[in-house]
């Protein structure tokens, strides 16, 4: 029996198709990247120093957040939205005069010494809300990311990204994050 | 002789295969950027708050996840309405991290230990005691790193 002839499939199309394809699925999936606010934990210690080393209490920048999420920045109410101005304005001081990559520095001598001795000290009441918590972290992140993004403008022309190791080690240093958290007490 | 022409046009006709590999390549790059290795599924509400400075997290391999919120809808019966922490697929109590950092920190190959970060993902009703709770058990059992998880997005944006 003679075979019949089967007319051939034009697949001409079908990179068509599965490019349609492709291009669905791009649009309809999420990724779930995985990214967040990196911080380290203090170590755990049963016995706390007797003495800790003294700070001179203007290099400290007190944050206190309460249980309505309100806050209250160097004894005083603050809204979240002028936060990150206001620790810039702690961090780039320069109270000594030793800093002389700080621009703009208000020298106040009721503020920081310099970037290197200034501390921002945190701490919320257990009913702080988490957002309330990470938006406050999240400022006070963007203050040092500010500074050391005007920095690295200034030093090398560039953005604080594109710097080598070696050079945004030097930034880093320039503006040492040091945020310190105190446990949660009962602010009310 | 037209009888004999006409049989050389015949015999089935290959369907062309060309495409065939990119096809293939192509759904196997899906899958492989897409394919989570071992996801869990959540029990607890998981809406993270949005931040800005934040900074992707490398190595899954080494990342630990602990997820806090209100259980879900299908657990509020069996857990309550109150936040919970759910560690893998179970939901723990907070002294449970403990034990359950150390052995996630013994899978994981010596040298690359003092890597491993821990990711708190959280709801962001949570309250911040609880918090407080799971990260001073994280300090005990001495697993340093941590990481916040958020969304990418302004912080003072109105999203009612």
């Amino acid at each position: 029996m003679a075979k019949r002839a089967l007319p051939e499939i034009n697949a001409g199309s079908m990179a068509d198709i599965a490019f349609l394809l492709l291009i669905f699925f791009l649009v309809t999936t999420t990724m779930d990247v995985d990214s967040g606010i990196n911080r380290k934990l203090p170590p755990w210690d049963e016995e706390q120093l007797d003495d800790p080393p003294p700070i001179k209490k203007k290099n400290i920048f007190t944050v206190l957040v309460n249980s309505r999420n309100q806050l209250l920045v160097e004894d005083e109410y603050m809204e979240l939205a002028d936060l990150r101005e206001a620790a810039k304005r702690f961090l780039n001081n320069n109270g000594d005069g030793s800093c002389d990559y700080c621009s703009g520095g208000l020298r106040n001598p009721l503020s920081s010494d310099n970037p290197g001795k200034a501390i921002i000290s945190l701490q919320n009441d257990r009913g702080t809300s988490y957002k309330t918590y990470i938006s406050v972290q999240n400022e006070l992140a963007a203050a040092y990311n500010e500074l050391r993004e005007e920095l690295s403008n200034r030093l090398y022309g560039k953005s604080y990204d594109d710097l080598d190791e070696e050079q945004q080690k030097e930034v880093q240093n320039a503006y040492p994050q040091k945020i310190s958290e105190a446990e949660p007490v009962s602010l009310g | 002789m037209s009888k004999f022409k006409k049989k050389t046009g015949g015999g089935t006709p290959a369907i062309s295969t060309a495409s065939l590999p990119d096809i293939v390549f192509m759904l196997l790059f899906f899958f492989m950027v897409t394919t989570v290795m071992r996801e869990v599924t959540l029990k607890v509400k998981n809406e993270k708050p949005f931040a800005t400075e934040i900074k992707k997290l490398e190595r899954k391999s080494l990342v630990t996840y602990i997820y806090v919120g209100k259980p879900t809808k299908t657990y509020e019966a069996q857990l309550g309405s109150e936040p919970v922490l759910q560690l893998d697929d179970a939901i723990a109590r907070v002294n449970e991290i403990r034990n359950f950092v150390i052995t996630k920190r013994e899978e994981i190959n010596e040298a690359e230990r003092p890597l491993m970060t821990v990711s708190i993902k959280a709801d962001e009703n949570v309250k911040m005691g609880l918090i407080t709770d799971i990260k001073q058990e994280l300090r005990k059992a001495n697993s340093l790193k941590i990481n916040y998880s958020t969304r990418k997005g302004e912080v003072f944006e109105d999203r009612r």
